[in-house]
């Protein structure tokens, strides 16, 4: 890794403390970038010359904040001071912001600068597009990429987005313990939105999106450094490490989505894997249950089967029960339906997810289990009904030929492999 | 004699590294293991997955196990174990039994392994404990 990368990377990887530490001091967004951009450019200067600091992050806040101070009192006295002078010590810079910036500090500051990105009255597109942008400092065009428009679309959207948070309050005062958890539980919330984006793409657009998940990850690992000890942040990141170890198997050549029972199990990334299982165990320990914790754990039961007929199906019935009574949903119940069918048979799952058939009438995977269970059953004028209804509620053309595959089958039962 | 040798880097670096550039890091390091392994010289490398996996053990009358990886600064690295376990539980059990057999205060990291290649030196010096 060259020098440059290296300072890439560690800039970047210094931004949530830095821009957050910098927001709390000056209590402007756009101030804290700025300094936050400068700093960067004297890092590029001065790390070559004079190696790089032993915490980046603090050595960032410190000369951001110098020039910051800088810059906000040439505005106000509306002339030019002699910046190089005013940080001429960045030697000393580093051990006295070692000292001042305390662990503490940094956990509230990196945690208020993704709440802030949380704002309610912002939509959930909104809200990713702003903490990519301020969090984990993407660039426009990557961030329009990844929501496949353009450019000036996104660059307006999020500085509607920015505008609309300067004009909300912002919690600068250190959170109690209650705030904080709320804090935490939006920022997760945010975080697997973030994950979710780049998961539910399609294939076509999933090369595009695909860097989303990695910062969600990324993120997470960040939050987990900063709240060792919350179970739910534990299971969060398992659960994104589970699901993205999949990524490789999702999609075949044609670009047709992959059932879980039909990957090649040989493609997933073992690393990931790992990973999430050694997060699984240390967050169960805690014995504080939480809907994070249980979808991660039955990613782990999906990861944890050699074989598709190896997967403990009468546990993963019980861990969507469990989710069901922390986070009552019909979708819920409906991947429950799932686990059911292969436990207790289809005719069990169809009782379960009858009660679902108005909640989730317009729905595609309702309609898509819905016809697979009447198909098991031999049912299959039924099933052809539901088939062509998931068809017309399709969000994506793989989902709607995945279906037609299904149909093609009905169509020809001499040709059924069963 | 047998040294060990200890790696340190930023994680956020190398976390964020591609899966390209891992290789790559990866390949070139195969090259010195490969080298060594055929003098003979090369014992267990190891690879630990990353601190947010670790739990650390206070020894003491009551272990006191904490969320997260070993922070101290005042204290020293000594030594390690590698041991197979069925889960963090029975980690965590172990490193208490080890505990217990050592009248120190002091801590324990419990981390797993990414990846772990046994190999064993065959040319030692000098003697073994």
């Amino acid at each position: 890794m060259s020098d440059m990368a290296w300072i890439d990377a560690a800039l970047t990887s210094a931004r949530p403390q830095a821009v957050g530490a910098l927001l709390r001091y000056f209590r402007d967004l756009d101030t804290a970038e700025e300094a936050y951009q400068d700093a960067c450019l004297r890092a590029l200067k001065s790390w070559p010359q004079n190696g790089p600091p032993r915490d980046p992050a603090a050595w960032l806040i410190m000369v951001g904040r110098n020039v910051g101070i800088d810059g906000v009192r040439r505005r106000s006295r509306q002339e030019a001071l002699p910046s190089e002078e005013v940080i001429s010590d960045l030697d000393d810079a580093e051990t006295a912001a070692v000292d001042q910036v305390d662990a503490a500090d940094y956990r509230d500051d990196v945690l208020r600068l993704l709440f802030i990105c949380c704002h309610p009255e912002l939509p959930a597109t909104q809200q990713i597009a702003l903490a990519l942008r301020i969090v984990s400092g993407l660039s426009v065009k990557q961030i329009a990429r990844a929501f496949l428009v353009g450019e000036a679309a996104m660059e307006q959207r999020i500085t509607r987005a920015k505008a609309r948070i300067a004009k909300a309050e912002v919690p600068f005062e250190t959170p109690g313990a209650i705030e904080r958890s709320e804090r935490l539980g939006a920022v997760a919330a945010m975080v697997y939105l973030i994950f979710n984006e780049g998961y539910s793409a399609s294939f076509d657009a999933v090369q595009a999106k695909a860097p989303l998940c990695e910062e969600a990850i990324r993120l997470g690992r960040l939050l987990l450094r900063l709240f060792k000890a919350e179970p739910e942040i534990m299971g969060l990141v398992a659960l994104m490490l589970l699901q993205h170890s999949r990524a490789p198997a999702r999609f075949d050549a044609e670009g047709q989505v992959v059932l879980l029972d039909d990957q090649d199990r040989s493609l997933w990334n073992r690393k990931l894997i790992n990973e999430g299982l050694a997060l699984i165990d240390k967050a169960m320990r805690h014995r504080r249950r939480g809907p994070y914790q249980v979808q991660a754990a039955i990613a782990a039961l999906h990861a944890r089967a050699e074989r598709p007929e190896d997967t403990d199906w009468a546990q993963i019935d019980l861990l969507y029960a469990a989710l069901e009574e922390l986070q009552p949903s019909p979708v819920v119940t409906l991947n429950r339906a799932v686990a059911v069918s292969k436990v207790r048979g289809p005719e069990s799952a169809l009782a379960m997810i009858a009660p679902l058939a108005e909640p989730l009438a317009g729905y595609f995977h309702f309609h898509g289990l819905q016809g697979g269970l009447l198909m098991q059953l031999d049912r299959n004028e039924e099933a052809r009904e539901s088939f062509n209804r998931a068809i017309a509620l399709a969000n994506t053309a793989a989902e709607a030929a995945h279906i037609r595959m299904h149909l093609d089958r009905l169509a020809e039962p001499q040709r059924r492999a069963r | 004699m047998l040294y060990a040798i200890l790696c340190y880097d930023s994680e956020d670096v190398v976390g964020a590294w591609t899966k390209e550039e891992d290789e790559a890091a990866i390949k070139r390091l195969e090259v010195v293991e490969e080298k060594l392994a055929r003098q003979g010289r090369l014992g267990p490398v190891a690879r630990l997955l990353p601190t947010t996996a670790a739990t650390t053990i206070r020894k003491g009358r009551e272990a006191m196990v904490i969320d997260g990886p070993f922070a101290e600064t005042k204290e020293q690295l000594l030594g390690f174990f590698i041991v197979e376990c069925a889960s963090l539980d029975d980690a965590i059990e172990t490193a208490k039994e080890l505990g217990k057999a050592s009248s120190s205060a002091g801590s324990f990291e419990v981390r797993p392994l990414a990846v772990f290649k046994p190999h064993e030196v065959t040319r030692a010096d000098e003697v073994r404990a």
